[in-house]
């Protein structure tokens, strides 16, 4: 096992290097960031010693390997606009995006599993066709429609919850006050992910029923319900594993939409504004950071599977 | 009673592959419905320069006027008619989604072949890319390089289309490995038949199947994705009309409160299209199976 997890690592390092010099190589072929400074009142000679100070005078790979060699040094470069530290501005902002994506995963498998399980169970009765048309609903709708048809009835109609940010300006905020700014970006966030889960979790456990060991179990007759309970959701253990690992690139990028349209504080906000204003560092922070949690997520779930599943041999 | 479950039987077994596949398809009656809502659809978008009410770039009406006998869907900020707008944007989309699939298609396709007959230093080459293209979160890199390149309709094409191929690669592959150790590709390897024939009239013709059920919810996806890139702003420019631009106006207090007119019939377009398309996958999914028992 620890060897396994070695040699995965070791794999992961090319792949994340790769990822740094094609995401480098795009944000070179995006032109200066210096673009955006110029202007009328900016003369030229100004704009030169700005770009000798940022060192974008020289080649785009001696700019890459400075930037590398102090990213080993802990240092993830500051922001072209605002001149704070990459690592701070992605700090503060961690949280927020964190707490987003944590509920609406939790909430999306809290709906996903057991109407996946029911669904399978209950193979082309009335509530499984109702189950699958939601789900497909669910994974079709795109989130920011969604997010304004839930503004425009629960906000603009009913007045009922805030539309935008995390806490009311000019109060303390609080946990209820957060949770109500929470409820729409989760219900976007949570559906879309439902709606994929679902239909995974449903042709998994459907998979199962038609194992061997079921028809042992059920000829055993030791009972429906033994049977559903003990030998076929623990079986279904490997499936929800899969989709929570599937997930979390989706959340991650899936945030930066939603966060924009509910003008959540969060990464996703913070990566739009630097994505607009080609403030490089930034960017290559979070492309980094996300490449990270990527690669973390699927090695994860490929141990969670050894342990959920003993059968499964990692080698 | 009888005779009619015989001859039943004799049809089945007589009855070529296609009609196989189109008899368990008509099981789906969800995905028959689909298809001709998108049949219908389709041929709405395509005919739109016949049937659009009026030319979609021209004021022709009240600056953001309530639907009515002579704009049925009503009319925009700037005085245009939203119907016609709506046609034409479907054009734009199902081109959007169309090409950046067949694009993805075509690149998933050829690096999976390569990967999965050659083996070795080419397959550790294209999988290792694959993990890259694949550790980016999709929204993230589409993002970033729709900043990067201009935005406009043929950047957003080549954009989706070398995003979304790496599912297809993998799928390609896998099968390949499979179909690698089959009697007769060892058969043709063994008989010397030509490198060309043996990928792309032995292989490739076993693993087209999976490959359109895969493409069906590339085509969903990158609908959506044009979608919510135009929506931002990034995706296809006004004055040309998509559906998720239709809706960038709604982020406007004014449009998303009083005039529902404006972003409502787009986002439903945008949802019965996706959610057809998905249908008809789920659909293929199963008549093409080749151990489905029905």
């Amino acid at each position: 096992m620890g060897k396994y997890i070695v040699k995965r690592i070791l794999i992961a390092i090319p792949v994340l290097i790769g990822i740094t010099i094609i995401d480098y190589a795009i944000m070179c072929m995006a032109g200066s960031p210096l673009e955006m400074l110029q202007g009328p009142r900016i003369s030229e000679a100004a704009v030169e010693a700005r770009k000798i100070a940022l060192g974008l005078d020289r080649p785009f790979y001696i700019q890459y390997f400075v930037w590398l060699g102090q990213l080993l040094r802990g240092n993830m470069g500051y922001s072209i606009k605002s001149w704070q530290p990459v690592s701070e501005m992605i700090g503060s902002h961690l949280g927020p995006t964190l707490l987003l994506m944590g509920v609406s995963l939790i909430v999306s498998l809290l709906i996903a599993v057991p109407a996946g399980i029911y669904s399978a169970i209950h193979q082309y009765s009335k509530g499984d066709y109702a189950v699958v048309t939601f789900s497909f609903l669910g994974s079709s709708i795109p989130g920011f429609f969604l997010s304004l048809l839930l503004i425009y009835i629960f906000t603009v109609k009913l007045g009922w919850l805030p539309s935008s940010g995390m806490t009311t300006l000019g109060t303390a905020g609080g946990f209820g006050d957060v949770a109500r700014h929470m409820v729409m970006p989760v219900i976007v966030l949570a559906a879309s992910m439902a709606g994929s889960n679902i239909r995974y979790i449903r042709s998994a456990v459907l998979e199962i029923l038609q194992q061997d060991y079921l028809r042992t179990a059920r000829a055993k007759g030791i009972g429906h319900f033994k049977v559903i309970g003990k030998h076929a959701l623990r079986n279904a253990l490997v499936p929800i594993v899969t989709v929570i690992g599937m997930e979390i690139p989706v959340l991650f990028g899936g945030a930066v939409i939603i966060e924009q349209v509910f003008s959540w504080p969060g990464l996703g906000l913070m990566t739009m504004s630097a994505i607009t204003s080609r403030d490089y560092p930034v960017i290559m922070g979070v492309c980094l950071l996300s490449a990270v949690v990527v690669l973390a997520a699927n090695l994860i779930t490929d141990i969670l599977y050894a342990l959920v599943d003993p059968t499964i041999q990692l080698d | 009673m009888k005779r009619n479950e015989e001859k039943k039987r004799r049809d089945i077994v007589s009855e070529s592959y296609l009609q196989t596949i189109g008899r368990r398809f008509m099981h789906h009656h969800l995905a028959v419905v689909s298809l001709v809502v998108v049949a219908l659809l389709a041929g709405a978008a395509l005919l739109a320069p016949v049937i659009a009410p009026y030319n979609p770039d021209d004021i022709v009406g009240p600056f953001s006027g309530a639907p009515s006998g002579e704009f049925w869907l009503g009319t925009d900020q700037i005085g245009r008619d939203v119907l016609s707008r709506l046609l034409y944007a479907m054009r734009i989309s199902l081109l959007v989604g169309v090409m950046a699939t067949l694009i993805s298609t075509v690149i998933g396709v050829v690096l999976g072949l390569i990967a999965g007959y050659f083996g070795g230093v080419a397959d550790m080459a294209i999988m290792r890319f694959t993990d890259m293209v694949m550790s980016f979160p999709y929204i993230l890199l589409v993002l970033v390089a729709a900043a990067v390149f201009k935005p406009g309709l043929w950047n957003i094409i080549l954009i989706l289309g070398f995003v979304d191929w790496p599912g297809i690669a993998r799928l390609v592959r896998g099968n390949v490995l499979n179909l690698r150790e089959t009697n007769f590709v060892k058969g043709n390897i063994v008989a010397g038949m030509p490198l060309r024939h043996i990928l792309f009239s032995e292989i490739l013709p076993n693993t087209v199947a999976p490959i359109l059920v895969y493409a069906t919810s590339v085509l969903a996806l990158s609908m959506l994705d044009e979608a919510a890139l135009s929506f931002l702003g990034l995706g296809v420019q006004p004055p040309t009309a998509s559906l998720g631009n239709m809706l960038n106006g709604a982020q406007s207090l004014t449009v998303l409160t009083k005039q529902p007119w404006l972003w409502i019939p787009a986002g439903l377009l945008i949802v019965i299209l996706v959610m057809a398309i998905n249908f008809i996958g789920d659909a293929l999914r199963d008549a093409l199976d080749p151990g489905s028992r029905r």
